[in-house]
């Protein structure tokens, strides 16, 4: 068997003492693990840093095996990122959580999509300049991965009393927006919604916003794709909060 | 199997280093008996003596014969330098260029979310006592430029903010000898981001 796709390498781990087992986000296969001969050796090395755009062909006898990737990178968004800190944990959040969250080999062209845009959009400082601007995109990627796998939060009307205007909360048990004037008694209850999650477009006002969005779809991710599966939310992400949280003065 | 019982051990054993699988462990089994005198017992007595007498730094977790290691001892090194590393192969390879003389301080390892790997399981603490002490001025980030290298990089240099020190790292770019014509697209685009003038 064998397949060209484009992918973004999330990962890749030590197998012996060159090879590597690549973990890519492809754009047709979804997220898919495969062998680089050589991988780790002083040549392949830089071809499987996370965050690489690489063309992949993939080589396998029957299609449940782990197969060979033979890589071709396309783009090294890594490598632009590596002097910036906090773009830097912001593509290692997004590319863990990727990998984290999605089922293998299970097609999510959107998310690729998504994906793609976010580290092009980390990479050019002139499409988000600030952190409140990719902070932002960032929480609107990992809400799109929700609803990509079928866990998206309903934002357009208010959950009690169906108005589409004041929504400041989210219901974590509905996952549903919830208006400032029906929520107000169970405001400990509720998760803060950040306005910039209701506009069309761009990143948020400020990185207070961005932390805010950040628990809000954070408590989603663990709720319905990490706890599930037993599994600790990303370090990586976890690392991006604590960023955050010190750009916006905030404690974690 | 192999050969009689200890044989085969010594080629089991030896086919675990890196760089050796079960043919070139039997080569170099073969190799070994075959100069016994003259190399296996000397090897052997190296080897007990080395595991014996081989001890962990702990100041900068390099590893010597003596604890601290000659290179935290040595009254010519430049104490307002500490070179952070990842391991202590990436000590020696400063060493061999005798381009640095200040101090180090080995992490052991890089913050890793694939390998379950926090701050915790690395010598940062270690690190960030030290360079509290007057006498040192710079520390030099010295992790590789890979994604986990740098992410380390920048933790280390947000856990010294609180310091008197100069947090430096190094440039990324071309290697000396290198052909652009050779290098892979990730070194190329770091060293255009860092290009300076001339």
């Amino acid at each position: 068997m064998e397949w060209r796709d484009e992918g973004i390498v999330l990962s890749a781990r030590r197998h012996g003492e060159t090879s590597a087992i690549v973990t890519l986000l492809t754009r047709e296969h979804g997220c898919h693990a495969g062998l680089v001969k050589g991988g780790f050796s002083k040549r392949s090395r830089a071809v499987i840093e996370p965050g690489n755009r690489a063309h992949a062909v993939w080589r396998g006898r029957l299609a449940e095996h782990l197969g060979l990737y033979a890589l071709e990178t396309v783009h090294c968004h890594g490598a632009i990122l590596l002097d910036d800190g906090d773009r830097l944990s912001a593509m290692a959040a997004a590319l863990a959580v990727a990998e984290g969250a999605l089922p293998e080999r299970e097609p999510h062209g959107a998310v690729f999509a998504a994906l793609e845009a976010f580290l092009d959009a980390l990479e050019h400082e002139d499409l988000a300049p600030e952190p409140a601007a990719w902070g932002g995109l960032y929480v609107k990627w990992e809400l799109g991965l929700l609803r990509q796998l079928g866990f998206g939060l309903q934002l357009n009307h208010c959950a009690a009393t169906g108005v589409a205007g004041d929504l400041v909360w989210v219901s974590p048990k509905s996952a549903s927006a919830v208006c400032r004037e029906a929520g107000e008694p169970y405001r400990d209850r509720l998760l803060p919604l950040p306005g910039f999650l209701l506009a069309r477009g761009g990143g948020a006002g400020t990185v207070g916003e961005v932390m805010k969005g950040l628990r809000l779809t954070g408590y989603f991710l663990d709720r319905h794709l990490f706890s599930p599966h037993g599994r600790a939310m990303p370090q990586a992400r976890a690392r991006l909060v604590e960023r955050m949280a010190r750009l916006a003065n905030e404690p974690v | 199997m192999v050969g009689p019982g200890g044989i085969d051990a010594l080629i089991q054993l030896l086919a675990k280093l890196p760089g050796l699988g079960p043919r070139s462990a039997r080569r170099a089994a073969l190799h070994l008996l075959k100069r016994r005198e003259s190399l296996m017992e000397p090897l052997a007595r190296a080897l007990r003596d080395t595991a014996d007498s081989v001890k962990t730094c702990s100041v900068c977790h390099n590893i010597d014969t003596v604890d601290p290691c000659s290179i935290c001892t040595d009254p010519k090194r430049d104490r307002s330098q500490i070179c952070v590393v990842e391991d202590i192969g990436d000590l020696w390879a400063m060493e061999r260029v005798a381009g640095f003389r200040g101090l180090y301080h080995v992490l052991g390892g890089t913050l890793s979310a694939l390998d379950g790997v926090g701050p915790e399981d690395l010598h940062v603490g270690g690190l960030v006592e030290r360079a509290r002490h007057p006498d040192v001025k710079e520390v030099v980030l010295a992790t590789n430029a890979t994604v986990d290298g740098q992410t380390t990089a920048h933790y280390i240099a947000e856990r010294l903010a609180g310091t008197d020190v100069t947090v430096s790292g190094l440039a990324h770019g071309v290697p000396v000898g290198g052909e652009l014509d050779y290098l892979d697209e990730g070194t190329i685009t770091a060293a255009l981001k860092a290009r300076k003038p001339v």
